[in-house]
């Protein structure tokens, strides 16, 4: 398992929803031409605003900070296709705001962070990690982690921002 | 008073867990319904059938799949799939009928058999699908969104897990004799709090189950109910509203919400706008309601829709439950039923079943879970992608 681990491809869980950079991944999004709102997933063929008839839209980097919504620790495996390490380990997952885009984002929160220490208004910055792995790959997503956390031990480094 | 139908009878199944054919259940239903009306299926001119998408094809086609099971008569039909919102969406087909002088006389039915555990999204590999996308990439099951609320009431509230148990505690009280809940147990604090964590702050005795289950009713233009009763309870309002963009608030199966960046907030959230159409409609408003029964798919979710469909102003739901205002013998009794701690989700049959719940207590034959001198009451809920469902029904 060590070696092979160490050779595996990082690749991200769904292609195209997040960068992968170490340093400063992002969400990415998309904004209509024509009235500039802000869509995640990618709305890529008409604007959802119902005002607006826009059909072009700009690829864009969502805001990768933003303010806890609320959040929950999920105790029980969910069903397939989550793809859940055996044995089970809980997991968090925080709705954060993004203030730029006016929008509130579901991603789980970093590993190695306790519950416990959050709370509704706390700043969180997204991190890329490991969701799950097979024999060549292993398969990564944005998640969810306090700025005040960013100085434990196993976190890549990060910008000044 | 030109919009109002008549319930003119309703009938149920027993909900649980015996995992046989959805028809089954169905068809017991539509029999008592039928027989509660005191008519006969030749009668029907009308089927809507709200659909099961975990039976196979008889399930996307119920209207048909009840009316091959009564045997044909040659009714038109029509089936609706809007996911918890199916059996409202399936009134409001019949409803449209009945006002629009094309039928008299409709069935409108939805059962349900369920698998066992978590509703888990449609098997096979679908990334196009953000049902199927939001187990894969996020593990977001449905009471995660259920545990996301709850937590955010504690945050922005003050409400505590015992507000939340105490939500159990009423509504296990409730049903505890209703013959057609599947549990008819009685709770206390200290059992609902000592139950496993699930979606934290929500613990397995506050997160509804899924169930086998039927519900059915008999809708009828006015002028043919007045022929079989003297005062047949209405249907004043049946709201099945969409959001409004941008919808603001995180909801099942999303990702994320619309941007408020450009065109800035709503005037009323999505869960609100749903009984605020159906007040408008029936031209009624909270202070009217003698009882509700609310989509309780988590206790704490029940506190969410006492403010949403304007029991009292946001924040204040806490309050209320504390005060005995929505237990029975309260201002205005929430789940009188036992609600879904007491039934589980049938998803097609449980908005209906919801009305049968009200017609009972409009006709001041809902027993010893009778709501005293009920004269109108309000149903709402809410159908996975967008499906709003309120119901108004008065005497
Ligand atoms: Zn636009």
């Amino acid at each position: 398992m060590t070696a092979t681990t160490e050779a595996k491809a990082r690749v991200p869980a769904m292609e195209g929803w997040f960068s992968i950079d170490e340093n400063q991944p992002h969400l990415i999004g998309t904004q209509c031409t024509s009235c500039k709102s802000y869509f995640f997933p990618k709305e890529t063929f008409f604007c959802r605003n119902p005002r607006c008839s826009g059909d072009e839209f700009d690829e864009v980097e969502l805001s990768r900070t933003g303010k806890i919504w609320s959040y929950t620790t999920n105790h029980y495996q969910p069903p397939a296709p989550y793809m859940a390490p055996d044995p089970f380990v809980p997991y968090t997952i925080a709705a954060v705001a993004l203030d730029i885009e006016g929008m509130v984002v579901l991603g789980q929160v970093a590993s190695g962070v306790d519950p416990d220490e959050l709370s509704s208004g706390m700043e969180v910055e997204l991190v890329v990690e490991k969701l799950y792995e097979d024999d060549e790959n292993e398969f990564m997503v944005w998640k969810w982690r306090p700025i005040a956390a960013s100085s434990q031990p196993n976190t890549p480094p990060k910008g000044d921002n | 008073m030109s919009n109002d139908v008549a319930i003119l009878g309703v009938g149920m199944h027993k909900w649980g867990k015996w995992g046989k054919n959805f028809v089954e259940y169905g068809v017991k239903a539509c029999l008592d319904a039928l027989k509660d009306a005191g008519i006969e299926w030749t009668d029907v001119d009308f089927v809507s059938g709200a659909d099961t998408v975990r039976n196979g094809y008889p399930g996307y086609v119920a209207g048909a799949t009840f009316a091959q099971a009564l045997g044909w008569t040659g009714a038109r039909v029509a089936s609706s799939y809007a996911a918890c919102a199916s059996g409202a969406t399936g009134m409001n087909a019949a409803r449209a009928q009945i006002l629009a002088g094309m039928a008299d006389v409709a069935l409108v039915i939805g059962a349900d058999t369920t698998p066992k555990g978590f509703l888990a999204p449609t098997s096979g590999d679908r990334p196009d699908d953000p049902d199927w996308l939001r187990f894969r990439l996020l593990g977001a099951a449905n009471p995660t969104y259920f545990g996301l609320y709850a937590r955010r009431r504690m945050e922005l509230y003050g409400a505590t897990e015992k507000d939340f148990a105490k939500v159990k505690v009423k509504n296990a009280a409730h049903g505890f004799k209703n013959s057609y809940a599947r549990y008819n147990k009685k709770f206390t604090e200290e059992e609902v709090l000592n139950s496993p964590m699930v979606s934290d702050p929500l613990r397995l005795f506050e997160i509804c189950a899924t169930s086998d289950g039927a519900a059915a009713v008999v809708l009828t233009s006015m002028d043919f109910a007045r022929k079989h009763t003297a005062n047949p309870i209405k249907i004043a309002a049946i709201s099945t509203v969409t959001p409004t963009y941008p919808n603001t608030v995180i909801e099942m199966p999303n990702f994320a919400t619309d941007s408020s960046a450009v065109v800035g907030l709503p005037d009323a959230p999505f869960r609100d706008s749903i009984a605020k159409a159906a007040y408008e409609e029936a031209g009624l408003g909270p202070e009217d309601l003698d009882l509700a029964e609310v989509y309780d798919l988590s206790s704490a979710l029940e506190l969410d829709w006492y403010e949403n469909i304007g029991l009292c102003k946001e924040g204040e739901a806490e309050r209320l439950l504390n005060d005995g205002e929505t237990t029975m013998g309260g201002r205005v009794p929430v789940n009188p039923s036992g609600g879904l701690a007491c039934f589980g989700e049938a998803v097609p049959a449980q908005a209906i079943s919801q009305v049968c719940e009200l017609t009972w207590q409009l006709r001041g034959a809902a027993g010893e879970r009778q709501v005293k001198g009920a004269k109108v009451g309000l149903t709402v809920n809410q159908g996975l992608f967008g499906h709003g469902s309120s119901v108004i029904v008065t005497k």
